[in-house]
């Protein structure tokens, strides 16, 4: 669907990625409409194959037919492009080192503990997957604390880089505490101040539609776990 | 305000160079602190407690960490001689590419290094398949950054110079010249180019230490 001057606008997601969310909370941020095509779980559209066949993996974001994959990436490429509307990145050149240095912390350090949690076979590696988290949630603590400057979120006064890219990753959180039998990893001792951020990111306009209800990333999680132990079990 | 530019960083590791050769593009005066790695100072440890890791960009007392990271700050302070491309579709391109380059050739040559035996062959063909990808970028182009050499090509640091030893010190040839040519190429170029060449580390040392560590390990085994 094409909007004014925005030029032509897909995305290829699918409604329980937190990668997927990136996008659909940015292009919000700046009031881009887009055409939203979802992959059917369990198989990848030739579209898909053809705009990213290096990882073959969403998001792709096709702008006048154009790939661009990698959420991080391709959230800075919305800010870049969309640059009339509210801004993502920071406009300091160390606060946005600051911003990228934890998207990336968010993604090689603490999401891979999300899966590692998820898809652990003992107790002992289940185990070992959430003290990984409950550490880098305490870190990540300390970073709202020192980069909010007060404010709700770690952008300031409205929602960022890091907020999205963290932020993303909330409706997945709260269905790992459920799923692994009431975890604490927003705890209200020891993560006050992101238990507050986790309340006031998900009521945003720009994410409340994006974020889904963590019951049904509940049940979409035991899909994704029964897939990935019968692909292992076949390899 | 005289500018006061610092790094954190090793001689040998080619993460810590791609902050050098960045800041040497841009002719941008700095200080090298050179750290031990084996017994980290309070100053790495102060600077980034989160990795405690090389390279730490330190400008006016503020640190970056993460080398693409660097990359990019670099960039955006110093805005002469630009290593990004301005147009946001290439600057995603590039970006892409840059972490395709650490987290499939790179990651892949460092588990190869030290996997057993039998794991080998599955991850030398998936790496070889990664390889492929990369040099399908450069086609007839000089540099992944056109003419000159651009924000990829520092990513792809470690392919240029260090990869050759590492083949050297495991006895295995990953990247050869009749396989991928075009990247060969690029290689001869890289470390060719008047401002890599002088900041590229020695050969025979770092060669030296590569066969000793996997050396090493390979007797655990």
């Amino acid at each position: 669907m094409a909007n004014n001057n925005n030029g032509d606008v897909k995305l290829i997601g699918a409604w329980p990625s937190p990668f997927v969310m990136r996008p659909r909370i940015a292009f919000n941020i700046k009031s881009v409409e887009y055409e939203f095509l979802e992959e059917q779980f369990g198989s990848k559209s030739d579209l898909l194959l053809k705009s990213n066949p290096v990882h073959k993996k969403i998001p792709v974001l096709l702008h006048n037919d154009k790939p661009i994959c990698e959420s991080n990436i391709i959230v800075e490429y919305i800010d870049e492009v969309w640059s009339a509307g509210p801004s993502i990145l920071p406009s300091d050149a160390h606060d946005r080192a600051v911003a990228r240095f934890w998207a990336a912390y968010v993604d090689e350090k603490w999401f891979p503990n999300v899966r590692g949690a998820l898809n652990a076979s003992s107790e002992e590696a289940k185990n070992a997957a959430v003290g990984q988290l409950k550490e880098g949630m305490a870190l990540l603590e300390g970073a709202y604390e020192e980069i909010n400057k007060g404010k709700d979120f770690f952008g300031g006064e409205k929602i960022g880089f890091i907020d999205i890219s963290f932020g993303s990753m909330l409706a997945w959180l709260r269905a790992l505490q459920v799923m692994l039998g009431g975890v604490k990893l927003l705890d209200e001792e020891k993560t006050p101040g992101l238990c507050k951020w986790a309340a006031k990111f998900s009521a945003d306009p720009a994410v409340k539609d994006v974020l889904p209800e963590t019951d049904k990333i509940i049940e979409f999680a035991k899909l994704l776990v029964a897939k990935n132990k019968s692909a292992a079990a076949s390899s | 305000m005289a500018e006061q530019v610092k790094v954190l960083g090793s001689w040998g590791s080619p993460f810590s160079k791609r902050v050098e050769l960045a800041l040497k593009l841009k002719c941008v005066n700095y200080e090298c602190i050179e750290q031990d790695l084996a017994n980290k100072s309070q100053l790495l440890l102060d600077y980034n407690p989160v990795h405690k890791k090389i390279p730490v960009l330190i400008h006016n007392g503020k640190p970056i960490v993460e080398s693409l990271v660097i990359l990019e700050y670099i960039d955006e302070t110093w805005r002469h001689n630009s290593i990004f491309p301005h147009d946001p579709y290439e600057k995603a391109m590039a970006r892409f590419w840059a972490k395709f380059i650490d987290e499939k050739c790179n990651e892949g040559v460092w588990k190869i290094m030290w996997c057993k035996e039998e794991e080998r062959g599955k991850l030398v063909e998936e790496v070889l398949q990664h390889f492929g990808t990369l040099e399908g970028q450069l086609k007839d182009k000089k540099f992944f950054g056109g003419e000159e050499i651009g924000m990829v090509d520092i990513a792809a640091n470690f392919i240029g110079y260090w990869l050759g030893l590492v083949q050297e010190a495991i006895g295995m040839e990953l990247v050869t010249r009749d396989k991928f040519p075009v990247l060969c190429r690029w290689m001869d170029e890289f470390v060719g180019h008047s401002v890599v060449k002088p900041i590229l580390p020695p050969r025979d040392e770092l060669l030296a230490i590569f066969k000793a560590r996997f050396n090493a390990t390979a007797w655990e085994y």
